[in-house]
Parts: structure tokens; C-alpha cells; sequence
């Protein structure tokens, strides 16, 4: 009997189950599926990591390495290679590999810490051809950072998510012509920083509002054509370009990877396709724990170590102290916020503040966040100077505040001031 | 000199070849492409239809009929995922309810077993998602679903195993008449046969008239499709027709051998028999249509798109016949093409056999064939296979839980996969959600060990669809460029 | 006056830099934010991180990076230099892969180990 399986032995998975080790769990494992720890991270090989956590600028492989090294000595077990087919709302983990074949574990705690994938071409309905050449940015830096191939020489990027605009500097640095990132919304999806650094200092063109509204090409990519979108992202007709390449890298959204907690039955919520999670990071199972991009995805790797060590600590306060208790408060959301995590908060087993994420749904210049309670009374006001959908935001809410809740839920609202 | 020599190696020239094993024959078939089942037979419905659509009295109706009954037995025999779901074709009006009354006659007549008309609430309480709009509902039990891909592919091992030769990429681009036969010369060879079977699809004509004058016409029509997440599979149980029209039999939505929901087709007529494209109009159409239908269906859990092109032709019935000494064509083979082709293999055997082609029975042949799903095996099995072969052990395709195992089985079939499409299609790696984003990059590693080439060289499909187009640090100072 | 991203860190303060006021930085946040202001206007620089070739490793490609910045217009020819080096595992994190990047004085450092 395991005091906790950690499914996913990436950034999240790596931070709860040191963090887990260090409040005082003894008999840890942590299932990879990968031959290696580190998760995405090991093919996420440009800089701008851990400048909240460790204060200073690393690479994937270098945020990765940092706790792969505390690991050593640690005393938590690794099982690479294998793959977790089925948990049960017992919390028995089922797993596969070369090495141990099929093997049934029992855990009195579980961590989900799957992380998330890319959505692909079939999910947003890129009408054209299907020849060769279209690729997740992810598979993309796979294949480049890894594995020593290029995917192609003249890239159009579709989707200006951080993967997309880092991929489109690594290709062109590996000697490939971008010709263009191209973004439906009239913003793009990724971090500011990146658009600077991974695209003007490459003079690659960024046109927002525009989509792919057709691919040519038989057996590979030839030709794409992209055109300007309405306000309800409809091609406008007249507005098309033709770009002569033979890739098209998605950057068009992550998707959290939850068909295990699906089929363990745990509630899971539309709008993060995450767990609906407590404040402690607890799903709706007893003893199963959720942290990292399989809640909601994040931008910043920083966080989902913040947020990984709040479920590890839980996950050994469950094991240690017994089940969190109390009452539950619904988060609910309002005006520009699209979710929240957690969905609900417990304020008996809430710290001295707890921390809420969400993200917006467009860009909001000057605003603020608002909280009030079931009854409509406020409980908290955050000012911001501007937010946008690609930049999630936090606040601190005070667990003197959350006893004060009437009505059984909060609302939190986003609107410009 | 062959006896038989087939052109075209979809389910219709795969049904035949399965046929023409069984007897003493020295056979052949020749493939354009690197794969079989590439064209038309990939791409569809993936129905076995119960039988009342065609008129009563053709050839369709009579191959139907039968080839629904060939299908559950052979896939029974060789391995091939098949499900026996039943069919609605629902109305909506007035007419739409005269239409089934009349399906139903010609079901009857062709003898489809156990048809029955339903009211709009009876149909509802069999299939709840279906719309509120509905009146009434044709069912038919006898309809199924099937792996349209491995059907072809496991009638073509078969007959491979069987002793039948398949050549791929030969195009055919010549033939002449022999004294008695013909010669068939391709990109790659030249073959010569007493018997020459057309079995090209959207190209038959083509191949009819490279030998012989034009008698007939083919159409493309092409349809477009979107495959949804397996979250949506169980949205109905059965396959959910609308009233036939003119130009086919409307937008379908129904539960995938595989667990996901497809949904389509539209129908429209193209000149480029190869152009499966997509169009941005197409889709909406086929989303607006199966809404009509099933209004539930989450469009948001699409995982994939894709169109495929019918060999339609301008005469209402199959083609299927003598056209010279030794030449047969099969072609025309439209809906319900995939459903009656074992039947149309048999149909033309015969009729060779009539024309003379001895058709002596081999002692013995080999008429089952067995590939492990690991996904679907019981622990102790998975176990007893793991200790056998740890490459089971492995999994590569973490959304249909495909291991290394199955993937090398399969480049050790009688027909191995040239490509990562081509595995796909046989043991389902980047079938699922994530559609070969996480597995992509191993299955071309695990091709290109196993097959000896280097990365860049695997294709994704087809000839020239190659993945990877170079190394990056080439190592010698210069960075491949082209 | 200029109007630029800053790239110091994922936050991306909108700055202005006044070319005419000695280089003057506002809209920053924090200081490295000043200090990037007015040296992406007189010097920019960046960290450059690429791969290369590892051979008896897990993967064919090591990651690398230098380990501090170098002038902007010298990152086509600085990468250009690595297509020419192959190293051997085992690789250390941080072991110098590549000394002196044209005469900066920077170095190409391997960022995991191998």
C-alpha cells in the first residue's frame, strides 16, 4: 500500500510528491510514462523558466533537472516506462510496462498530474487538403529539440499560443523560413514577451484576426491560404493570402488530459475540461488530488510548482490527518472571468488565504476583480491595470473573508473600472 | 501468364482476390498506391447496410441483401471489428413518412429481415437524442458497422496468405489484348493474365478505356465527414439515417467500431476523383443536417475531419459484367459498395467460371486470422503476453492503448504498413483524440528501426508524404538545407 | 521616445525609452526591466539557447545555451557554429560545450545532463 501514486512525473508531478515527501509521507511513487522525469520540459529547451520560483532564468531541461536532482536521495520511488490504464475510485492504480507487465497498486492517496495535449487540426475544422506537413508546434519541438529533425523549411503557424511563437524561432535559428504566425482572435494567445523575442526579432509577420481557410497539397503541405475574420471570426471574402510552404504548425490551444479521471468518475468542469477542485486541490473523490496543466492549463511553469506543493502537502495532510472537512462554498464566475480554479473552497480547511486563478475572456484595460457572496454582498475588490486571456491571473482570498460568505457560493466578477 | 489479374485493391479488388484463393489460380493484384483499401474504402461511411435503399430487382439489391450476411461472417472469421447496431432512417414530415413506407416495401422485397416501422416516440425511447421533430423511424436490425480499412485489408492478407501476389505502387498505364489474355503494363512492370478483373474505383473507367471503348462513366461525388471524440460515441446507438434523396442517402450520424461518432456525409460532385479535400461550406452542411437529426451532438469534441470520393457512375446500377473475353469490370461500385462487396466477388466469379476460368478447389486454405488488441485483453492475458513479449509492455498510443508489441506485429503481416498512416489503419496508433500529436514522432522512430530507413524517408501516407525533411546539426559544418 | 515589450520576464511591461533623455526608462516595473530598456535601444542583447549533436545519449540532440547574452545581430552566426560540434555522453548540466561564442566571451553550456 503506497501512501501516494503521483500519475505523471512531470513539473507537477515532480513538485507534489517532493512536497508530499517533505510534510512526512514515507511510501511514494510516481508513475511515468516517458523513459525519463521532466515531462514537456525536456523538449521545452529555451529560457524564461523559474524566474518566480527560483528567481533566476533557466531552460526546461535545467527547471526539470532541479528537482529530478532532489528526487535522487529522496526516498520516492520512480516507475518509468509505465503507463497508468485505469484508477479506480478506490484508488487503485493500474499499470503497464515492459518490465513489471500488468500490475494493480493500491494507494491511499492518488495524484493526477497527467499535464494536458495540443488540440489538433480536426478539433477547429481547417478545411483543404490532408497531405503530410501539418503538425502540433509540440510534435514539432519534439522532433527538433529531441529528436534532430527538421519537419520542414517554409513554416506557416497557425495559433499564436507560446509554443507557436517559440517553435516559430527554433525553426527559423534551424535555418527555416517562417512566413507567418497567424491568429483568429484579435490578440494573441501567448505571452508578450514572446511575440517580441520569437517573432519581431525574427521579422516574422503576426496577423491577428486572420485563420487558414484553406490547405493545398496532395501528399505534402504546398500552399495555405489565409484570410481576415469578422468580429464573428467568419472569413471575409476578398481579404485572402497565399502562402507558398510545405509545414503548418498548430499552436491552437491545450487540452488537459483527463480521460482517466473520467473514467474514475470524478467531476470534471466544461469550462477547464479539468477536475472541479477544492481549495486543497482535492477532486471530487476522496483522496484523489489534481494539480498542474490537468486542471487548467497555465502559462508559467513557476505556478504549477506553487500549485503541485499546495496538493502534495494536502495529500499528506489526508494521509497524515485525516480527510479535509467543512462545508463548501461554490466559486462562481462572472462578467470577463471564463473560470476559476478552485470551484470550490472549503473554508474550514482553508490556509490563512486562499489563492483563486482564472483567466479572462479578452482584454480588459483598466478594471478590477470583484468577490461578493451568494447574497451579494462584496468581500474583496483587486484592482488591475490590464489583463488578457493568454496571462492567467491570481488573487489571495482571505480565509477571514470566506467565513463571512453567505448563501453558499462567491462571485467572482471581472470589469473594466 | 496469370490466370487472374486484378486492378484495384479496395474492399471491392480485396473481395475478389479473397474470392479467387480459394481456387487453384495463379492470381494477382495490382495497387497504385503504397497500401491497400486507400482510396474510397478508407474514407466512408463505414455501414453495413441492411438492404432496402436499392430498387428491387438489381444487382444492388441482391448483393446487398447477401452482402450483409457475408460481412458478419467473415468478419467473424477474420478478425475484423464489426457490430450488428440496427438502423433508423427517420422522417421528419408527411412525405419523409411515405419514403420509409416505401423503404420498407422494397426492404421486404429484397428480403431485408425484420424491418419495422416505429412512431416518432417509440423511436425516441430506443434512441433518446433523437430530435423531438421526429415522426417516424424505418429500423432495421440487420444493419451494422464495420472497420471499412482492415475489412479490405484482412480480405487482402487473406488471400495474400493464400497465395495471391500483391503489388503495390503500380499504377497501370497500358493495356492490349493477347491472342487469348491481356497485358497490363505499369510504372513498375508488365503482367500478363487469361482473366482481367477492373476493379479501379473513382479511375475504372480509365482503366476500361485504356483497353476498350467507353461504355460507361464515373462520377466522383465526394463527401465530407467529422469524426468525433470517443465522449460523443454513445450519443445514439444506432446508425441515424435521413430520407435518401436523389443524390444519396443524406447525412448519417452513428456510433464507430472504434467507440468514436461519425458524422456525415454531404454529396457533392467533383472532376478530380483524388480531391478529398475539405471545404469550409461542406462542413457546415454536414453539421447543420445531423443536428436536424440529433441535436446534441457536441461539435466541440471533433477530433478529426476528412472526405472521401464515391465511384458514381452514370448508370443507376452496378457495373458488373463481361465486357470483353477475359474482361470483367466491377465498377460503378458505389453505396452500398463496401456492404455487397464479398457479394459482388462471388457474383463475378461465377460468372468466370461460366466463361471458362476452371475453378478447382484447393485442398487446403487458410480462412481466419487472428491480431492481438491488447486493449481489450484480460489482465491475465496481458500479463501472459507481456512475459512473453515485453514489447507489449509499451504502450505508444497512449489514446487507444496500442502497444510496441501490436505496432511490430504488424510490419510482420503478409501486407506490412509502408507508412505511419498505413500502422495506423492497422493496429489504430493515432486513431484517438490527440490524432498521432503524442505517438507520431515514436511510430516513425519505431518504422524506421524496424524497416531499416532513415527518419526522413517514413511517410506519413501515400508516396511523398514524408514527415521530416532533414536533420538539423548535420555535424560537418553546414546545416542541410534542401 | 521609443515604445517597446519588455522581455525580462513573462510579465511584459509596456516601456517607454526616451532616446533624447539619455535613455530614460519608464513604464518598467523593476529594474532589470531599466536596465533592458535602455540596452535593447544601445546594445540589444539575448540568451541563446539551440541543441547539439550527442552521441551514446537517451536523445540524438543535447540542449545548450550561453551562459550569458550576446549582441542580437551575432545569433544566426552564433548557432551556425554548433552544426560543426558533436559531443559524447555522458554530459554534466552546465559543462562548457562550446568556449568563447565569437570572441564574447560567452559560452555555449550543455542545460541537462546526458
Amino acid at each position: 500500500m503506497y501512501d501516494l501514486i503521483v500519475i505523471g512525473g512531470g513539473p507537477a508531478g515532480l513538485a507534489a510528491a517532493l512536497e508530499a515527501r517533505g510534510q512526512g509521507l514515507e511510501k511514494i511513487l510516481i508513475v511515468e510514462r516517458d523513459q525519463e522525469l521532466g515531462g514537456i520540459l525536456n523538449q521545452c529547451i529555451h529560457n524564461g523558466f523559474g524566474l518566480h520560483y527560483f528567481k533566476e532564468e533557466l531552460t526546461g531541461p535545467e527547471y526539470a533537472g532541479r528537482f529530478i536532482e532532489k528526487l535522487a536521495d529522496s526516498g520516492i520511488q520512480v516507475a518509468l516506462d509505465t503507463m497508468v490504464l485505469d484508477v479506480t475510485p478506490q484508488r487503485e492504480v493500474h499499470t503497464v510496462s515492459r518490465r513489471t507487465g500488468y500490475r494493480v497498486e493500491q494507494a491511499k492517496t492518488v495524484l493526477l498530474a497527467m499535464g494536458c495535449r495540443e488540440r489538433t487540426r480536426g478539433a477547429i475544422a481547417i478545411p483543404g487538403a490532408r497531405p503530410a506537413g501539418i503538425y502540433t508546434a509540440g510534435a514539432a519541438q519534439r522532433y527538433v529539440n529531441m529528436e534532430g529533425y527538421m519537419p520542414g523549411r517554409r513554416v506557416v503557424i497557425l495559433g499564436s499560443g507560446d509554443i507557436g511563437l517559440i517553435m516559430a524561432r527554433r525553426m527559423t535559428l534551424e535555418g527555416a523560413k517562417v512566413l507567418a504566425c497567424v491568429e483568429l482572435m484579435p490578440y494573441s494567445g501567448g505571452l508578450n514577451r514572446n511575440i517580441v523575442q520569437c517573432l519581431q526579432d525574427y521579422s516574422i509577420p503576426l496577423y491577428l484576426s486572420h485563420t487558414i481557410v484553406d490547405v493545398k497539397g496532395r501528399e505534402r503541405v504546398e500552399q495555405v491560404t489565409v484570410a481576415k475574420v469578422d468580429e464573428n471570426r467568419r472569413p471575409i471574402p476578398g481579404t485572402e493570402m497565399v502562402f507558398d510552404c510545405d509545414t503548418i504548425l498548430l499552436s491552437v490551444g491545450l487540452i488537459p488530459e483527463n480521460e482517466l479521471s473520467k473514467k474514475a468518475g470524478i467531476v470534471l468542469d466544461r469550462r477547464t475540461n479539468g477536475a472541479v477542485v477544492y481549495e486543497n486541490m482535492e477532486t471530487s473523490l476522496p483522496g484523489v488530488f489534481a494539480c498542474g496543466n490537468v486542471v487548467h492549463v497555465h502559462d508559467l511553469v513557476d505556478f504549477v510548482t506553487a500549485e503541485s506543493q499546495r496538493a502534495g502537502a494536502a495529500a499528506a495532510r489526508h494521509v497524515l490527518e485525516g480527510p479535509a472537512q467543512g462545508d463548501a462554498l461554490e466559486v462562481k464566475n462572472a462578467g470577463a472571468v471564463s473560470y476559476t480554479v478552485p470551484q470550490k473552497i472549503r473554508p474550514q480547511n482553508a490556509g490563512k488565504t486562499v489563492d483563486v486563478f482564472f483567466r479572462v475572456n479578452r482584454i480588459l484595460s483598466e478594471s478590477v476583480i470583484r468577490v461578493e457572496d451568494g447574497e451579494g454582498n462584496p468581500l474583496a475588490r483587486y484592482p488591475r491595470e490590464r489583463m488578457a486571456p493568454g496571462e492567467m491571473e491570481r488573487f489571495p482570498l482571505p480565509k477571514v473573508l470566506l467565513e463571512k460568505a453567505k448563501g453558499g457560493f462567491i462571485t467572482v466578477t471581472a470589469e473594466e473600472a | 501468364m496469370y490466370d487472374c489479374l486484378i486492378i484495384g485493391c479496395g474492399v471491392t479488388g480485396a473481395a475478389l482476390a479473397y474470392e479467387l484463393s480459394r481456387y487453384k489460380l495463379k492470381v494477382a493484384v495490382l495497387e497504385k498506391e503504397n497500401d491497400v483499401a486507400d482510396g474510397t474504402t478508407k474514407a466512408n461511411s463505414a455501414i453495413i447496410h441492411a438492404g432496402y435503399d436499392p430498387k428491387p430487382g438489381t444487382l444492388m439489391a441482391r448483393l446487398n441483401v447477401e452482402g450483409a450476411a457475408l460481412a458478419k461472417e467473415l468478419c467473424g472469421k477474420l478478425d475484423v471489428p464489426y457490430q450488428q447496431i440496427g438502423s433508423f432512417v427517420l422522417a421528419f414530415d408527411e412525405a419523409d413518412r411515405e419514403t420509409l413506407e416505401k423503404l420498407y416495401r422494397q426492404g421486404t422485397e429484397n428480403g431485408v429481415p425484420g424491418l419495422e416501422l416505429l412512431d416518432g416516440d417509440a423511436a425516441r425511447r430506443l434512441e433518446p437524442n433523437l430530435s423531438a421533430e421526429v415522426v417516424a423511424a424505418l429500423h432495421a436490425p440487420s444493419a451494422g458497422i464495420v472497420s471499412p480499412w482492415e475489412y479490405a485489408l484482412a480480405l487482402a492478407e487473406t488471400a495474400v496468405r493464400n497465395g495471391v501476389e500483391l503489388y503495390l505502387e503500380n499504377r497501370v498505364e497500358a493495356i492490349e489484348a493477347l491472342s487469348r489474355g491481356w497485358r497490363v503494363t505499369t510504372n513498375a512492370g508488365s503482367y500478363e493474365t487469361r482473366c482481367l478483373f477492373n476493379a479501379a474505383g473513382i479511375h475504372a473507367a480509365d482503366i476500361h478505356n485504356l483497353a476498350l471503348p467507353e461504355s460507361f462513366r464515373i462520377l466522383p461525388d465526394r463527401g465530407q465527414y467529422y469524426l468525433l471524440d470517443k465522449s460523443e460515441g454513445t450519443r445514439v446507438s444506432k446508425v441515424i439515417f435521413q430520407c435518401p434523396t436523389k443524390v444519396g442517402k443524406g447525412v448519417l450520424v452513428s456510433p464507430t467500431v472504434h467507440g468514436n461518432l461519425i458524422v456525415g456525409p454531404n454529396a457533392e460532385e467533383i472532376a478530380d476523383g483524388e480531391d478529398t479535400s475539405t471545404t469550409g461550406e461542406g462542413l457546415q452542411f454536414v453539421k447543420k443536417m445531423a443536428m436536424r437529426s440529433v441535436p446534441s451532438v457536441s461539435f466541440r469534441d471533433s477530433i478529426r475531419n476528412f472526405a472521401g470520393v464515391r465511384a458514381v457512375s452514370d448508370q443507376e446500377d452496378f457495373i458488373l459484367g463481361r465486357a470483353a473475353e477475359g474482361f470483367y469490370d466491377l465498377a460503378g461500385i458505389k453505396s452500398p459498395g463496401l456492404t455487397a462487396a464479398p457479394a459482388i466477388a462471388r457474383y463475378i466469379v461465377r460468372l468466370a467460371g461460366q466463361d471458362g476460368l476452371a475453378l478447382e478447389e484447393k485442398e487446403a486454405i487458410i480462412d481466419e486470422r487472428r491480431r492481438v488488441r491488447f486493449q481489450e485483453l484480460s489482465m491475465e492475458e496481458k500479463n501472459a503476453l507481456i512475459a512473453r513479449d515485453p514489447r507489449y509492455g509499451r504502450v505508444i498510443c497512449r489514446c487507444e492503448t496500442v502497444t510496441e508489441g501490436e505496432i511490430a506485429a504488424s510490419l510482420h503481416t503478409p501486407i506490412p504498413p509502408r507508412s505511419v498512416d498505413g500502422v495506423k489503419r492497422r493496429v489504430g496508433a493515432g486513431m484517438g483524440r490527440c490524432q498521432g500529436g503524442f505517438c507520431g514522432p515514436r511510430v516513425l522512430e519505431l518504422l524506421a528501426r524496424e524497416t531499416g530507413a532513415a527518419p526522413d524517408e517514413v511517410l506519413q501516407d501515400k508516396a511523398g508524404s514524408y514527415i521530416l525533411v532533414g536533420e538539423t546539426k548535420t555535424g560537418n559544418g553546414s546545416s542541410s538545407k534542401d | 521616445m521609443k515604445e517597446l515589450i519588455c522581455i525580462v520576464c513573462p510579465k511584459g511591461c509596456h516601456l517607454r525609452v526616451d532616446e533624447e533623455k539619455d535613455y530614460q526608462v519608464t513604464g518598467h516595473s523593476c529594474p532589470r526591466g531599466a536596465e533592458y530598456g535602455r540596452q535593447e535601444l544601445l546594445n540589444p542583447t539575448r540568451v541563446l539557447t539551440s541543441t547539439v549533436r550527442v552521441e551514446g545519449g537517451l536523445h540524438a540532440r543535447l540542449p545548450v545555451k550561453t551562459d550569458g547574452v550576446i549582441p542580437k545581430e551575432k545569433m544566426m552566426e552564433a548557432v551556425r557554429l554548433l552544426d560543426s560540434v558533436r559531443v559524447q555522453a555522458p554530459v554534466k548540466t552546465g559543462q562548457v560545450i562550446l568556449p568563447d561564442v565569437l570572441g564574447t566571451g560567452v559560452s555555449f553550456v550543455a542545460t541537462r545532463g546526458m
